[in-house]
């Protein structure tokens, strides 16, 4: 087992733990400490994907910025814990079969696509070598230039809408 | 190097995880943070196609969907701080009139 | 033996971090006196001067007072997260240090040419601030575990605060990477070698003064010291997020304030004052002894010091550490280790020249209300930035075509 696999299992475990503990915990601060977890794991896992701009962005606006919004709010409305219901009859006996068979269903289809992937990936060597970030900032400010600035005006609409909808009315 | 199914099935019990999150729960913060889960598990699948691909247009999506999630994350928080104000809840299963 | 040379690579880097987290701590702790000491003088008071010679033990007296202290935990606090908050704030305070290049080029250590710099990141100036910005959580963790309503509104408040000033402190920066075309450290330090006129060296700091004025600025804010530690409005809010912090959860906070003033001022050195880079021409060749002179001249006064100002054990001690300081300063002038002293010694006293300044800033402002502190952030620091960046694209764009 070399370096890097052993990198991915601790990360990716990390992440499914923190995954887990994100919805069943039942305090929202603990939920949003298991997000930001998940979040810290995946940066590492793209750093060895080579994608060293998404991880670094990943931390930065995910972890840095909108998980700080969560914990903002959290702590503004203070809500408490969430008691568990026992409403659903459904929930309980269908839910769990039905979650066991997506995940069983997406990962069967994934197995069988898994000889689509390039070939030089599944021998082991470098397919075609990590992107790096000029590629990546050449094509975002070139080839995808329109999407970047429809982006732009999303996130506009986006701090108007916030705005308006947590505004006290006067 | 480690083979680009291992970060699909990640990107799978991640993304799975998220789904329950958001069906199971009952507190739409929570619920809001389990859609983040499911978009960071589509991010794992783009950057790791871009990477066995070696095409830069993945990691571009990345880096759109973590804007638009930023976008939803602050009117979704605006929605539900809104409703608090009005209903002093953040449960879904209390959010229960059309009109007040 | 077999093993160190198989993982040298872990070991350098296992014994970089020691060196530098003892040199930290140590800097860390004498950081607090030299602050009492300055402030005080601001002041016209004389500061620490009982624990040692001019209080120079007051830092050891001070880290054995929080260790012994009885460490109380409020009811009702959320055990976790409450021992989490300082942890956080510590440990990512320190590691952002990590990143910071303190000198050219490569030493030799176990065989191996190792950059003086723990970690060498391409881009290393994202990974900070990716680093940096973590840290709020714990300001807004600490406030809302306490299970207290001062506590929970100097976090709010202090959160709030440093995400906004954060968006200042990063554009402020985009300035002299344009400039620089890079992420990376080396190559910004590197862009800004050379001399205007033949005399003034080109650091960033002339063509990107208002960018650095914004940055400094910001970085007070961001760092919650004077004049914007609204969280430590005593008069409001007791102390802000840490109220009920004590013991060493508090000194940790307290050592996480410093090490950020240390991480905001290195990456400043870098970013604005050409880092390494020596302000004096290359072709003066006694300038490589100023390390050397200025080390001999601070052992002599030590001496004189205590030989005529002291009684007592301080008699012996400060002449002790005259003669250590001589010594360091003779070694400084041996012809392996002049060279690599050069490049620490320059970054070193730019680092310690912006300390002042924040120390001066905390001894001569007042603090500003909070309304007023997030009105100057959004509506004067934010646009002012913005243009700068706009500004110095388009010439970089002019000059560049």
């Amino acid at each position: 087992m070399t370096l890097p696999i052993l990198l991915f299992f601790v990360f990716a475990g990390i992440a499914v733990g923190g995954a887990l503990s994100l919805i069943f915990a039942r305090e929202p601060i603990h939920s949003a400490l298991a997000l930001i977890l998940v979040m810290v794991a995946l940066a590492v896992l793209y750093l060895l994907m080579g994608a060293g701009f998404i991880s670094a962005v990943q931390i930065i606006v995910y972890a840095g910025a909108i998980m700080v919004l969560f914990v903002f709010v959290i702590m503004l409305l203070n809500a408490g814990v969430e008691n568990r219901t026992q409403h659903s009859i459904m929930a309980r006996w269908l839910g769990i079969p039905l979650a066991v068979f997506l995940i069983g269903d997406l990962a069967y289809w994934m197995a069988r696509g898994a000889h689509a992937l390039p070939l030089a990936e599944r021998s082991g060597s470098l397919a075609a070598g990590p992107v790096s970030t000029q590629d990546l900032s050449l094509h975002l400010f070139q080839s995808y230039l329109f999407p970047f600035e429809i982006t732009s005006i999303l996130i506009l609409i986006a701090v108007l809408g916030a705005v308006v909808l947590a505004r006290r009315e006067p | 190097m480690i083979p680009t199914t291992h970060y699909l099935y990640l990107s799978l019990a991640l993304f799975t995880i998220g789904i329950v999150g958001v069906l199971t729960r009952r507190n739409v913060i929570v619920m809001l943070m389990s859609i983040e889960l499911i978009l960071n598990a589509v991010n794992i699948n783009l950057v790791a196609f871009s990477r066995a691909y070696g095409a830069v247009a993945g990691q571009v999506f990345a880096i759109f969907i973590i804007t638009d999630a930023a976008a939803e994350a602050a009117v979704g928080l605006g929605i539900i701080l809104a409703f608090f104000r009005n209903r002093e809840t953040v449960l879904a299963d209390e959010m229960d009139l059309l009109k007040w | 033996m077999e093993f160190v040379s198989h993982h040298a690579i872990l070991v350098v880097s296992v014994v970089k971090i020691a060196v530098l987290l003892f040199i930290v701590l140590t800097a860390l702790a004498y950081l607090t006196w030299f602050e009492r000491k300055v402030v005080a003088h601001i002041q016209s008071r004389l500061g620490p001067v009982f624990t040692g010679p001019h209080g120079l033990l007051q830092p050891l007296a001070d880290g054995l007072k929080f260790m012994f202290k009885e460490d109380v935990t409020p009811p009702g606090a959320d055990r976790f997260v409450y021992v989490l908050a300082p942890l956080l704030s510590f440990s990512l305070a320190i590691t952002a240090l990590a990143l910071i290049p303190f000198g050219p080029g490569t030493i030799s250590i176990l065989g191996q040419q190792k950059p003086l710099a723990i970690a060498h990141v391409s881009l290393g100036l994202l990974f900070l601030f990716a680093i940096t910005s973590i840290g709020v959580y714990g300001v807004a963790l600490a406030g809302w575990s306490s299970n207290s309503k001062y506590p929970l509104l100097g976090g709010l408040r202090s959160s709030a605060q440093m995400i906004s000033y954060e968006v200042s402190l990063t554009l402020s920066v985009v300035g002299v990477l344009l400039m620089a075309g890079s992420f990376d450290f080396d190559s910004i330090i590197q862009s800004q070698s050379g001399r205007w006129l033949g005399f003034i060296p080109r650091w960033n700091l002339i063509p990107q003064i208002v960018g650095f004025l914004c940055y400094f600025t910001a970085a007070l804010a961001e760092t919650n010291r004077a004049p914007f530690d609204l969280p430590e409005a005593e008069s409001e809010l007791v102390a802000g997020f840490h109220t009920e912090y004590s013991s060493f959860k508090f000194a940790m906070f307290f050592m996480a304030e410093y090490a950020n003033m240390i991480t905001v001022s290195c990456l400043a050195t870098v970013l604005f004052l050409g880092g390494w880079l020596s302000p004096l021409s290359s072709s003066w060749h006694w300038a490589w002894y100023l390390p050397s002179l200025l080390l001999i001249l601070g052992g002599l006064a030590t001496i004189v010091d205590g030989i005529w100002k002291m009684r007592g054990l301080a008699r012996v001690i400060l002449p002790f550490m005259g003669v250590v300081l001589i010594a360091v300063g003779l070694l400084c002038t041996r012809p392996g280790v002049i060279g690599v002293v050069q490049g620490p010694f320059w970054f070193l006293l730019k680092v310690f020249f912006l300390l002042f300044f924040y120390v001066w800033a905390r001894g001569t402002l007042p603090r500003l209300r909070y309304d007023q502190l997030m009105d100057f952030g959004w509506k004067l620091l934010l646009p002012v930035a913005l243009a700068n960046l706009v500004i110095t694209s388009l010439v970089v764009l002019l000059v560049n075509r």
